[in-house]
């Protein structure tokens, strides 16, 4: 009896004293996060809606949309994203099909069609002035086969619409890996069975995409636009690397704000508007793509 | 009947899988054979599409440049002490999400989901105006603390998938044979966790390594890689900017090996 009695009294003590762990583990990462994230959040709301002498005003934000370059960072961005992100929405979904069809070689499918995962906005956009340039591989090509008598100004800086284009390629090339990684995670959460009930009951490829993988993707196609479109708007680097100051996106005036113009207001002014859009993209696309509850799976 | 139409189908998925790895390989290869070219071959017009004099000039010319070694060594730094930084305060928490069930735990998984809902660019703004009150900016570390801050919410999210896929039991059976829930972790969970975390390391790693916006805010002179890449471009000659844009895109070949199990299993399933 007291044998027993000894051995409950410190368990149940013991026990108590764990209750407290799991919080012990994750403050660290919550302090952190307090401090470099949420803090430096609120501070940016701040830095937006004061002037320089430390008062509340919206002279950023007028400063911001009295700028010429506004309108035109303003509707490259979304040009941009007009442009990238259907295209690669298709792209991502095809690459995932493809991945998930198991073709023999696949792995080695799998390590090239994810290398983008890793490269940097500024490499891409590096990589495909090598190719965009005047003097350059697709002006090589195009003549090499005959389409083109001399090369032609790819990167046109009086041509938005052709600037819009190269640094589509390169953003195509660069982020539907993203997406890819997402829809094809979902794709493998699809029991076999409901595919391979509706190729017996007579469904060809197209349908069986329609009806029976693009319903039960949804999820993840919601997930996979949501973080491409919050991250679209941030596009940087790879402008500034195609087309020089040809053109010019949200994320590169606030970064020149900041860096040359030394204005952290204005530039707050900016990151606030990235964040708006962004926000904004996302409430668009958890609504259009909702599952009404009575559809619901599970 | 249905059998060579199946077969069709199979041929397409190889023509277009094909495709798409050209599409993807191309521009990878012909950065690599312009960085490893010759002077005369990067201005040449037309461009050798094939390669016949590889030459380490450009390279040269690159890695000769002033400030290009201590770039790169500065963005080796601020990818290491963002590494350490980041399992270390990382690991722990995701080691309590995927192990304990308590108060809170849901509420704080959802937010750090949702923190890459908000772009990097609005705490860089603020963080560069701290750190030049601070005493910080122009710093490595300034710039590996905010790579932190952007790595760290899905560095605990993958950790803690990590070990959800790793059975408790284990940990408990060592227990009952005499570990206490330190060695317990140290010795059975750990090692078993190893592969995945090196694979958020590596994650880790090369996100730190392409981050451009923060690290050319937070720094002046201090510059890491692309950081110095970015303020180049418009005044370095081509042969430079071709050879550093390899070095950008390189540990992409190697980073993608070995973490492209993960990438599909443990980020696509985090990122739901």
């Amino acid at each position: 009896m007291t044998s027993i009695a000894q051995e409950t009294a410190p368990l149940t003590r013991r026990k108590r004293r764990w209750e407290g762990l799991p919080y012990w583990l994750i403050l660290p990462t919550v302090a952190y996060l307090g401090v470099f994230f949420v803090w430096p959040m609120i501070q940016g709301f701040g830095l937006a809606l004061q002037d320089e002498t430390g008062a509340w005003s919206f002279t950023a934000f007028r400063t911001m949309v009295d700028d010429a370059a506004f309108g035109e960072a303003m509707s490259f961005t979304f040009l941009l994203i007009l442009v990238v992100v259907p295209i690669q929405f298709v792209l991502a979904l095809g690459m995932a099909l493809l991945l998930n069809a198991r073709l023999r070689g696949g792995g080695l499918f799998l390590y090239i069609f994810l290398l983008p995962l890793a490269i940097s906005d500024l490499a891409a956009g590096i990589a495909w002035s090598a190719i965009f340039t005047e003097r350059g591989y697709l002006n090589t090509i195009l003549g090499g086969v005959g389409v083109l008598e001399q090369p032609f100004i790819f990167l046109d800086p009086t041509s938005k619409t052709q600037l819009v284009i190269a640094v589509a390629a390169a953003e195509i090339w660069r982020s539907t890996t993203f997406m890819m990684v997402i829809l094809f995670a979902g794709l493998q959460a699809i029991p076999k069975d409901y595919t391979e009930a509706a190729e017996v009951f007579g469904a060809g490829f197209f349908q069986r995409v329609r009806h029976v993988i693009f319903p039960m993707l949804k999820p993840s196609i919601q997930v996979a636009l949501l973080l491409r479109l919050i991250f679209a708007f941030e596009v940087f680097a790879v402008v500034i690397a195609l087309t020089g100051s040809g053109a010019t996106v949200l994320a590169a005036e606030a970064y020149k704000w900041q860096a040359t113009n030394e204005n952290e207001h204005v530039a707050a002014a900016y990151s606030m508007v990235i964040l708006g859009l962004s926000l904004a993209a996302a409430a668009v696309i958890l609504v259009a793509l909702r599952t009404p509850r009575e559809r619901r799976l599970r | 009947m249905a059998l060579p139409r199946i077969r069709v189908g199979r041929v397409f998925a190889y023509v277009a899988a094909l495709a798409v790895a050209a599409f993807i390989l191309a521009p990878i290869y012909l950065i690599t054979i312009s960085a490893f070219s010759s002077f005369d071959a990067v201005y040449e017009y037309p461009k050798n599409l094939v390669p016949t004099d590889a030459s380490m000039e450009s390279m040269n010319i690159f890695l000769e440049s002033d400030g290009v070694t201590d770039s790169l060594l500065r963005s080796a730094y601020v990818a290491a002490i963002t590494i350490v930084l980041c399992l270390a305060l990382g690991t722990p928490a995701g080691y309590a999400l995927a192990r304990f069930t308590f108060r809170g735990g849901n509420p704080f998984q959802l937010a750090l989901v949702s923190t890459r809902a908000f772009p990097l660019i609005i705490i860089a703004i603020p963080l560069a105006v701290t750190y030049l009150r601070v005493g910080i900016d122009d710093t490595v570390i300034g710039v590996a603390l905010a790579h932190v801050a952007f790595t760290l919410p899905l560095t605990v999210l993958v950790t803690a998938s990590v070990f959800a896929g790793i059975s408790y039991e284990l940990e408990e059976a060592a227990m009952t044979l005499g570990c206490n829930r330190l060695s317990a972790f140290r010795k059975i969970a750990l090692p078993l966790a190893l592969p995945g975390v090196a694979a958020s390391a590596i994650f880790v790693f090369v996100t730190s390594w392409n981050e451009v916006f923060a690290a050319a805010l937070l720094t002046l002179r201090e510059r890491t890689l692309p950081a110095q890449m970015l303020a180049a471009l418009d005044t370095s000659p081509l042969p430079y900017r071709l050879a550093g844009g390899f070095f950008l895109l390189a540990p992409a070949l190697v980073v993608i090996f070995f973490i492209r199990k993960y990438l599909l299993t443990t980020w696509g399933r985090v990122a739901r």
